[in-house]
């Protein structure tokens, strides 16, 4: 009887470490972060692309409208391939889209807007990474849809792609 | 004479303390950094890091430090930032009762059996 109660409790034991294993061998162990959490956009003051002057958030999101926040910089690739696609999306008239230029050499990002574009209403410069930080981004391209109650309401990491472009367009409908 | 004495010594005393409370901000930054993860590396922390990621965090560590922020106060504008996963130390909650409780349970279920074991063998 006593055996067989130890048994079980091994039993029980194997089959519980097996499960978590299982499950550690199926979730992958680099960082997915949380794309559809709304929260508030982040106040700040950011350097203007084109000029030496500091803009307030309050400032950059003022109109009543859906402003997509896109980081880019002109080293990434993928970002090459989501232009066509900004490009498109800038000629919506209910969205606004602003860039952040992130850790960038600003003559390769102005031959960049020269070469392939310029999508966005309002370009801010984010020198040192720190303003990505604030909207709680950890790489680019990343993407940020903001509502008219000025919260973040979808984060697409990564380039954005036609599926996303067309899910856009339907909030903002 | 006097005065310049007098000056002297004010002048050390000030350079002094700003000294002691960089190193004390440079110690909390040290300890903050080395409890933060960096999202993009593998098992890594900020500390150890030196993604474009990793520099980034510092940056804004040092800033909110420098801004008078404390240990914990940094921590919850990085867990809104990036959810509780950033931080190597997780908070007791609905989540993560089983990975605080499980070991503590499984202590007290050990120390019976011994206990058991024990008093069986008298």
């Amino acid at each position: 009887m006593k055996n067989k109660f130890s048994l079980f409790v091994v039993v029980i034991f194997l089959s519980f470490c097996f499960i978590i294993f299982y499950k550690g061998l199926n979730t992958p162990n680099n960082y997915t972060p949380k794309v559809s959490e709304r929260k508030n956009i982040p106040t700040f003051k950011a350097k203007n692309f084109d000029s030496d002057n500091y803009i307030n958030s309050d400032k950059i999101f003022e109109e009543n409208t859906f402003y997509i926040v896109n980081i880019w910089a002109s080293w990434c690739v993928p970002c090459r391939a989501e232009h066509p696609l900004l490009m498109q999306l800038s000629k919506n008239q209910s969205i606004k889209l602003i860039g952040l230029n992130y850790r960038d050499n600003f003559n390769n990002a102005k031959k960049f807007i020269d070469d392939f574009g310029n999508p966005y209403s309002r370009i801010l410069i984010d020198k040192d990474g720190t303003l990505g930080v604030e909207f709680g981004a950890y790489g680019v391209p990343e993407t940020f849809l903001i509502d008219r109650n000025k919260d973040i309401i979808k984060k697409f990491v990564g380039p954005i792609n036609q599926e996303i472009v067309d899910e856009i367009k339907l909030i903002i409908k | 004479m006097k005065i310049l004495k007098i000056f002297i010594i004010f002048f050390l005393v000030t350079s002094f303390s700003e000294l002691k409370s960089d190193e004390a901000n440079d110690t909390l930054k040290n300890t903050i950094l080395k409890n933060i993860r960096c999202l993009i590396c593998q098992g890594q922390s900020v500390y150890d890091s030196e993604s474009e990621f990793a520099s980034s965090i510092k940056l804004i560590v040092d800033r909110k430090i420098n801004e008078g922020l404390k240990e914990k106060q940094i921590y919850q504008f990085l867990r809104e930032k990036y959810g509780d996963w950033v931080i190597f130390d997780p908070q007791l909650k609905k989540n993560t009762y089983v990975l605080w409780l499980l070991p503590l349970l499984l202590f007290m279920v050990g120390g019976a059996i011994i206990f058991k074991k024990l008093n069986n063998q008298k």
